[in-house]
C-alpha cells in the first residue's frame, strides 16, 4: 500500500515498530530491575534510559560500574557497543540527509536498531516516498518504542528495589547477554568476530583496569573485518573461475 | 555487590548520553550525503559482536554468584541460553530460556 500523506506516513511507522515492542518493554524492564539491584534508584535509572537510549550499551555500563572498573573503560566499552549507531546514522543520511538541521538533530536522538532496521526496509522498498513522508514514517518508527522503553524502566527500578538480594539475580545479566548475542551472529564473519573475541577475553581478563575488554574487542572487531574481506575475495575468486 | 558511587553513575550517564548522540548525529548531521570510507564501514559492523562475547564470556566462565569459581550449573544455563537465542533468533526466547535452565538447575542441585 503506497503511503498518501505525512500523516499516514507516522502512522504506518507507528504501526511497524509494534512487534518490537515485545522486545524493548522486557529488556527495558529488565534493565530497570537489574539497575535498582546495582543501588541505583529510579530517578537514576529512568535519566539513564532516556538520556542514552540504548540497551546494549546500558547494559554493558551497568556491568561494568558493578566490576568497579576505571571510568574511562566504562565509557570506552559501552561507547564501543553503541558505535554501531554511527554505522546506522550513515546509512539513513541519504534518505534523511536532506532534511532541516532541526530535524536531523532530533532524529539522531531516535537512531536506535528498531528505527533504523524498519526505516531502511520501507526507503528501500518505496524509493519514490517524499522527504516529508520518510522523517514523519522515522519518527513514527519511535512513537511507541521509546515511551515503552523508558517507562519499562522506571517499573523495572520499582520493582528491583523490592527484590531481596538473596534471590541472586546477579547471573542474569550474563545471561540478557548471551541472549543478544545469537540473533547478532547473521554471517560467517559476525561468527570469526565472537569466537576471536571470547577466545582473547579469557586470557586478557589477567590484564588490570578491565583493559582485556578492550584488547579482546578489538581483537573480534578485526578478525570480523578480515573475515568479511576474506570471503569477499574467495566469493570474486570462485565467480572469476566460472 | 559493592555499590556505585553517585558521581561515577552520572558521569557514566552523562558521558554516555553525549557519547551515544554524538555517534548517532555524527553521520547524519555533519557528513551531509558524504559516504563513510569502507574500511570503518567495516569495522563498526562487528564492535557490538566483539564487545559484547568479550564482556560476558569471563563472566560464565568465572560466575559471580560463586566467587568466581568455575560451576557447571552456570555454564550450562549459559549454552542453553546461546544455543536458543541462536536458533530461534529470538533474544527473549534464549533469555527465557536461560532463567528457567538456571532454575531448574538450582531446585536440582
Amino acid at each position: 500500500m503506497a503511503i498518501t500523506t505525512t500523516k499516514s506516513a507516522f502512522w504506518k511507522g507507528f504501526r511497524d515498530s509494534a512487534p518490537f515492542l515485545f522486545m524493548a518493554s522486557p529488556f527495558g524492564f529488565l534493565f530497570g530491575v537489574l539497575a535498582a539491584e546495582a543501588g541505583l534508584i529510579v530517578p537514576e535509572a529512568f535519566a539513564f534510559s532516556l538520556t542514552v537510549f540504548a540497551g546494549a550499551a546500558q547494559f554493558t555500563a551497568l556491568q561494568l560500574m558493578q566490576e568497579n572498573a576505571p571510568l574511562i573503560i566504562i565509557l570506552i566499552s559501552a561507547l564501543a557497543v553503541n558505535l554501531r549507531m554511527a554505522m546506522y546514522s550513515a546509512s539513513l543520511t541519504p534518505y534523511l540527509g536532506d532534511a532541516p538541521m532541526w530535524q536531523r538533530a532530533i532524529a539522531a536522538y531516535f537512531i536506535v536498531d528498531q528505527s533504523y532496521a524498519l526505516s531502511v526496509v520501507q526507503f528501500e522498498t518505496e524509493p519514490e516516498m517524499p522527504l516529508p513522508q520518510r522523517v514523519a514514517y522515522f519518527f513514527g518508527t519511535n512513537g511507541l518504542i521509546t515511551p515503552a522503553w523508558v517507562i519499562a524502566t522506571a517499573l523495572g527500578a520499582l520493582v528491583g528495589t523490592r527484590i531481596p538480594e538473596s534471590w541472586g539475580v546477579d547471573f542474569v545479566l550474563p545471561l540478557a547477554f548471551l541472549a543478544m548475542i545469537g540473533p547478532m551472529l547473521r554471517t560467517p564473519a559476525h561468527v570469526a568476530a565472537c569466537f576471536v573475541a571470547v577466545a582473547a577475553s579469557l586470557p586478557a581478563a589477567a590484564l588490570p583496569y578491565n583493559l582485556g575488554l578492550i584488547v579482546a574487542g578489538i581483537a573480534g572487531m578485526v578478525a570480523g573485518a578480515q573475515a568479511e574481506l576474506w570471503l569477499e575475495r574467495q566469493k570474486a575468486k570462485a565467480e572469476g573461475a566460472k | 555487590m559493592s555499590s556505585i558511587p553517585t558521581p561515577v553513575l552520572w558521569t557514566v550517564i552523562i558521558g554516555l548520553a553525549l557519547g551515544s548522540y554524538g555517534l548517532r548525529f555524527a553521520f547524519i548531521g555533519f557528513m551531509g550525503g558524504k559516504p563513510i570510507p569502507e574500511w570503518l564501514m567495516r569495522h563498526l559492523r562487528y564492535t557490538a559482536v566483539a564487545i559484547i562475547p568479550a564482556l560476558v564470556a569471563p563472566l560464565v566462565v568465572w560466575p559471580a554468584p560463586t566467587g568466581g569459581d568455575p560451576s557447571l550449573m552456570h555454564f550450562a544455563a549459559a549454552a542453553a541460553t546461546f544455543a536458543a537465542g541462536y536458533l530461534t533468533r529470538n533474544v527473549l526466547i534464549g533469555l527465557g530460556t536461560g532463567g528457567l535452565s538456571l532454575l531448574l538447575l538450582y531446585l536440582a542441585a
